[in-house]
């Protein structure tokens, strides 16, 4: 049997085992209705637009105009009464003066007020609130989703190890062919939670009726991070691998992956304090740990050459290469040392069979 | 059937590994019907490793279809397989039961399913007795002595010699790490162990450690152990002790596995 076809038979495995694995469907459930919640939910929520009870003819009017839901009253009374009922948001009395319960309402004052002209020197298509949540969504999701799983390659190797199986694996298997499968396996898994998740914040957001800008901006970035993610991922999957074989037991795991595990978090949290440091940000686009963050973030908030991406993909894409060498040689050293942790140094010089 | 027998320490352990390409030979290659084995050949060997393990959260059969496909049958055949021979072994009812959910017997028998299951051409066993109840024995040697039968070579490792020499027709000893004897279990008695005479007689047997070419291993009033010097005559001890008075008894011991061990390892 072939290499390739033993992988097949390994990430079949893995796949069958984690799909029945109560904490990876529970997480998925999880992600899901975090994405359904934070893009349906704020439109479903935000009641449309607010109702204001007016007796002048002229200020209905103007109040009309804005897009308002305006009620006719006779008197200044009336609508003052409507007000406390709650039928309406707010009211116009003579003055003309503003009725409302306990919140100015602004789309009401600014309807009826001569704003100064404003003219933005630097436009932005998104607003506030997206240009933060966008951003933080991507690093969080990358964040979560690539220690999970990658905690979950170490605890699947480790596991084989301490239950000793690993002898018979390797004895009829080539231990790449474990490796690879292993890999393989859970980065289409990462893969496939992390797709289904930006489907449903995607769909989500043309549901909730998001505007058609945000979407062309929005649409193109969740694009290149799912591209960004995969090799991300993979870049890190071997490692993950690899520090799992190092461990003996499950306890050790966490010691032994403290190093990756800075290889996720550094990049994380730098992304998310510098977003609004633009050389930063452009230098970390282009850092293989935190371009899969940064790279999508810096689509969505800023202009982004064409190149650019493509530039930083190819940089994370050789590194991956790189760290899938690093993390094999690790894991193949280490993999059949089932007495105690294995130092870095003893897995990198021993060689297998 | 083959027996692989040596100290602790001696090196079973590690040599099965290295047929198996689990450990790289630090020197040496290992062959098999004069070729140089290539993981293609050792993919349809059967190994057993000394520690023990299977996936503790799949269920028995699932395991064992598994690791049947790793030594590439199809799911069909793994699968019809694997329902034999866990019948065969008396597991067919636990089945569908995790692993973890088995008595440690139970997990042995599984064990030895996880290295049968793809009808090896070969197979290496490290202890596969060890941690088996009586009654897993006898089914565990049944299963193998069939396997053999069909020509299926088993090299096993044993502590319990007197497995090893009821169920082996070759042997190999190993101590420190180099095969001290290797062959057909009673060549090697012949070559390792002197011939070996007991004599019971009524008036004593003090007398044989006068005669030349007798080394006395035990001797007790009126028995001795004695060991014949090449070309020494038993016929002409047995007439010297005839001429002394009656003889019970005189006749070759056969040598135990254990005293042939013993012997080759010194």
């Amino acid at each position: 049997m072939s290499t390739l076809a033993a992988a097949r038979v390994v990430a079949a495995r893995e796949i069958r085992v984690k799909l029945r694995d109560r904490t990876f469907l529970f997480s998925t459930v999880f992600f899901l209705f975090i994405a359904v919640a934070s893009t349906v939910l704020p439109a479903v929520l935000d009641g449309g637009p607010s109702s204001v009870a007016v007796a002048d003819q002229a200020t209905a009017g103007v109040l009309q105009q804005a897009g308002l839901e305006v009620r006719q009253v006779a008197d200044d009374a009336a609508a003052e009464q409507l007000v406390r009922s709650g039928d309406v948001d707010a009211a116009v009395v003579a003055g003309p003066t503003v009725l409302a319960m306990d919140d100015s309402p602004g789309e009401v004052v600014r309807a009826l007020s001569t704003e100064p002209p404003v003219r933005l020197l630097d436009p932005s298509d998104v607003d506030p609130f997206l240009q933060f949540a966008v951003p933080f969504a991507i690093a969080f999701v990358f964040f979560f989703t690539s220690f999970l799983f990658g905690v979950q390659i170490a605890q699947s190797v480790t596991e084989e190890k301490q239950t000793r199986i690993v002898e018979i694996l390797v004895a009829s298997v080539p231990t790449r062919a474990l490796l690879a499968g292993k890999v393989t396996a859970l980065t289409l898994l990462a893969f496939g939670q992390v797709a289904l998740i930006a489907i449903v914040a995607v769909v989500g957001a043309r549901f909730a009726g998001v505007d058609a800008n945000v979407l062309s901006l929005l649409e193109p970035t969740i694009g290149w991070f799912l591209v960004f993610f995969v090799f991300g991922f993979v870049m890190l999957a071997t490692l993950w691998a690899g520090v799992g074989a190092l461990s003996a037991r499950q306890e050790d795991i966490s010691g032994a992956s403290a190093p990756v595990q800075m290889l996720v978090m550094i990049p994380f949290f730098a992304t998310i304090f510098l977003i609004d440091n633009d050389a930063a940000m452009r230098v970390l686009s282009y850092i293989p740990f935190s371009a899969p963050v940064a790279m999508p973030v810096r689509l969505f908030i800023s202009d982004v050459a064409a190149w650019e991406p493509v530039v930083s993909l190819l940089i994370l894409a050789a590194t991956a290469v790189a760290l899938l060498a690093v993390g094999a040689r690790i894991y193949e050293g280490s993999l059949l040392r089932t007495n105690g942790r294995t130092s870095l140094a003893t897995a990198w010089k021993s060689k297998a069979a | 059937m083959t027996g692989f027998v040596g100290a602790n320490g001696a090196g079973k352990t590690t040599t099965m590994r290295i047929i198996l390409g689990v450990l790289a030979a630090d020197s040496g290659e290992v062959r098999w019907q004069g070729e140089r084995l290539s993981r293609e050949v050792r993919q349809r060997f059967g190994y057993m490793p000394e520690e023990r393990g299977l996936y503790p959260k799949m269920t028995v059969s699932e395991q064992i279809v598994y690791l049947g496909r790793l030594h590439g049958l199809t799911r069909a055949a793994a699968t019809e397989k694997t329902a034999k021979l866990l019948d065969r072994l008396g597991l067919g009812e636990r089945a569908g039961e995790k692993l973890e959910k088995l008595s440690l017997g139970n997990q042995q028998r599984a064990q030895v399913a996880a290295a049968l299951v793809h009808d090896p051409e070969m197979l290496v066993l490290d202890e596969p007795f060890s941690g088996l109840d009586p009654l897993a024995v006898d089914v565990v040697v049944d299963v193998l002595r069939e396997r053999a039968t069909n020509g299926v070579p088993v090299l096993f490792s044993s502590h319990q010699l007197e497995l090893v020499e009821r169920l082996c027709d070759d042997l190999v000893i190993i101590a420190g790490g180099t095969i001290r004897a290797a062959g057909d279990r009673s060549r090697l008695r012949t070559t390792y162990a002197q011939p070996r005479f007991q004599l019971h007689a009524d008036a004593g047997v003090e007398w044989v450690r006068e005669r030349p070419g007798v080394t006395v291993v035990e001797l007790d009033g009126t028995r001795a152990v004695i060991d014949l010097a090449d070309g020494a005559d038993d016929q002409e001890l047995l007439r010297a002790a005839l001429d002394r008075g009656p003889v019970r008894s005189f006749g070759p011991v056969t040598p135990s596995l254990a005293e042939i061990f013993r012997e080759v390892i010194r």
